[in-house]
C-alpha cells in the first residue's frame, strides 16, 4: 500500500490505496466524483480528462501515487455547488455543446486548459486541433467548438479561471 | 494491471540501486507507454521506480554549442520552451506533433527514446541531428543506442539523464500520421548540419529508425529539394501493414523529404 495526500478541487485528501490506482478510480470510486468519466479506458477519447497542477492529463493513464503532493481539479472543483457555472459551462450550455453529453466534462476541462494556455480569442482552426484528444461519439464537434470560442471569450471577464 | 511495488527515489543513483536490487523493475516518468501496457496485462513489472520525484533531470538549458535536455523534460516543455524554440525550432514542432495536449503534459523524451517504438517522433530527431544520449553510466550516439523495434542498448540499470542535441544549420520535420492512431505512418526528419545532412525515418522501417544515405549525399552537395528528384528508396525493409504498403511508405519517404528540406530552407 502507499499513503499518498494530495489537494482534489482546494480539499485536501489522504488515503491509503494500492499503488495499482488509477487517478481515474480514485477520484470516481472513493471520492465519489464521478463527473470525470472513462470512456475507451485507453488514454484517447479524453472523457476522463482532469487537470493536475493547471494542466489537462488523462486521468485514466495516470496512476494515483503519481499525483501525491500535487494539486487536482475535476469537472466538479470548477465552480461550487450551488453558485453559477464556470463560464465554460455556461457556454456549452447556452451554444448546446453536448449531445449525450458523455464527453463533456473532459471537453470542458481541456477546453478550460487550453484558454489557460492559448487565452481568450480562440480561432475554430486552433480549438478543432487541441480537441485532438477528445472524442465526442455523437460527432457534435461543430456546437462544441462554438462552445469553446464563446467560453474563452467569457472567462476573460469571470472571476473564474 | 498486475501488483507492483512503488518506488519513488530521490536520486538518479537512488533509483539506479532500485533497479539492481530489484530485478525487472521498470522506470516510469510521465506513464504514457507503460500505464497502457500494463492496463492491457503486457507487462507486469514487480517494482515500478518512479523517475518524475528526481530534481534536475527535466531541465532544458543551452551549453556551450549543444542544446541539452532533461530525462523527464515533458513533451509540452520541449514544445513551448523559449530555448528550445530559438536553438532548434524543428524540435519543439515536433514535440508539439506527438499525442494530443494531454498526452503532451505527461510523456517525456526519456521514455520516448527508452521506449524507441518503432514510430515515435523523438527517435527521427535523436538520429537526425545526431544527438548524444547521457545516462548514468555513459554516453551514447544514435547509431549505437537505437538497437531495432523497442530495443536499445540500455541495460537493465542504466538510466536516460539527459539527451545533448547539437545546433543545426537548418532542419525540419514533417510527419505523415495515420489517421487513426494519429501516429506517424511516415515521420521524416531533415537536419543540414555544420559538417553534413542526415536524413532520418521513423514509422516505416520494419527495424525502427534509420538513416538514407543516398538523399544525405545529395544534399550534402546541394541542400535543396530539387536535388531529390528522380532519387528514390527501396521498398525492401520497410514496414507492410493493413495501414499501408511497403512501397507506398517508400514513395511517402520521398515526398516528405522533399517536404522536409523545402520547409528548413525556408525557415533560415
Amino acid at each position: 500500500m502507499a499513503k499518498i495526500s494530495l489537494i482534489v478541487n482546494g480539499k485536501p485528501v489522504t488515503a491509503n490505496v494500492d499503488p495499482r490506482t488509477l487517478l481515474v478510480q480514485f477520484l470516481r470510486e472513493n471520492l465519489r466524483l464521478t463527473g470525470t468519466h472513462v470512456g475507451c479506458d485507453t488514454s484517447q477519447c479524453g472523457a476522463c480528462v482532469v487537470h493536475i497542477d493547471g494542466k489537462a492529463v488523462k486521468s485514466c493513464t495516470t496512476l494515483l501515487v503519481m499525483a501525491d503532493g500535487h494539486e487536482v481539479r475535476t469537472i466538479e472543483g470548477l465552480a461550487p455547488d450551488g453558485a453559477p457555472l464556470h463560464p465554460m459551462q455556461e457556454a456549452f450550455r447556452e451554444h448546446h455543446g453536448l449531445q449525450c453529453g458523455f464527453c463533456t466534462p473532459g471537453m470542458i476541462m481541456t477546453a478550460v486548459d487550453l484558454v489557460h494556455r492559448r487565452g481568450h480569442e480562440l480561432s475554430d482552426e486552433v480549438i478543432r486541433e487541441e480537441l485532438e484528444g477528445n472524442l465526442c461519439r455523437c460527432t457534435g464537434y461543430q456546437n462544441i467548438v462554438q462552445s469553446i470560442a464563446a467560453g474563452a471569450k467569457a472567462m476573460a471577464k469571470s472571476d473564474l479561471a | 494491471m498486475y501488483e507492483f511495488k512503488y518506488h519513488r527515489p530521490a536520486t538518479v543513483r537512488q533509483a539506479a540501486n532500485l533497479l539492481v536490487k530489484n530485478e525487472d523493475s521498470k522506470l516510469i516518468a510521465g506513464g504514457h507507454t507503460l500505464v497502457p501496457v500494463m492496463k492491457q496485462r503486457l507487462a507486469s513489472p514487480p517494482h515500478l521506480v518512479d523517475l518524475s520525484h528526481i530534481e534536475g533531470l527535466n531541465g532544458i538549458e543551452m551549453k556551450g554549442r549543444a542544446l541539452v535536455i532533461g530525462a523527464t523534460a515533458r513533451h509540452a516543455d520541449v514544445a513551448t520552451s523559449a530555448i528550445v524554440g530559438e536553438a532548434i525550432p524543428a524540435l519543439a514542432e515536433l514535440a508539439a506533433m506527438i499525442g494530443d495536449p494531454a498526452v503532451r503534459h505527461r510523456g517525456t523524451m526519456g521514455g520516448s527514446l527508452a521506449n524507441n517504438d518503432p514510430t515515435a517522433d523523438y527517435p527521427a530527431a535523436v538520429l537526425a541531428l545526431g544527438a548524444t544520449i547521457v545516462t548514468n553510466k555513459r554516453r551514447l550516439k544514435p547509431e549505437e543506442f537505437f538497437q531495432g523495434l523497442f530495443s536499445t542498448a540500455l541495460e537493465s540499470d542504466e538510466i536516460i539523464t539527459r539527451v545533448m542535441f547539437p545546433v543545426p544549420k537548418k532542419a525540419a520535420y514533417i510527419k505523415f500520421r495515420n489517421q487513426a492512431s494519429r501516429y506517424a505512418l511516415v515521420g521524416v526528419f531533415v537536419a543540414k548540419r555544420p559538417s553534413d545532412v542526415r536524413v532520418a525515418v521513423t514509422g516505416a522501417g520494419a527495424n525502427g529508425v534509420f538513416r538514407i544515405n543516398s538523399f544525405e549525399e545529395a544534399l550534402k552537395k546541394r541542400f535543396s529539394h530539387k536535388v531529390l528528384e528522380g532519387l528514390t528508396i527501396s521498398p525492401e525493409g520497410l514496414n507492410s501493414d493493413l495501414h499501408g504498403s511497403a512501397e507506398y511508405r517508400a514513395h511517402l519517404i520521398s515526398v516528405l523529404t522533399r517536404r522536409a528540406v523545402e520547409a528548413a530552407t525556408a525557415k533560415a
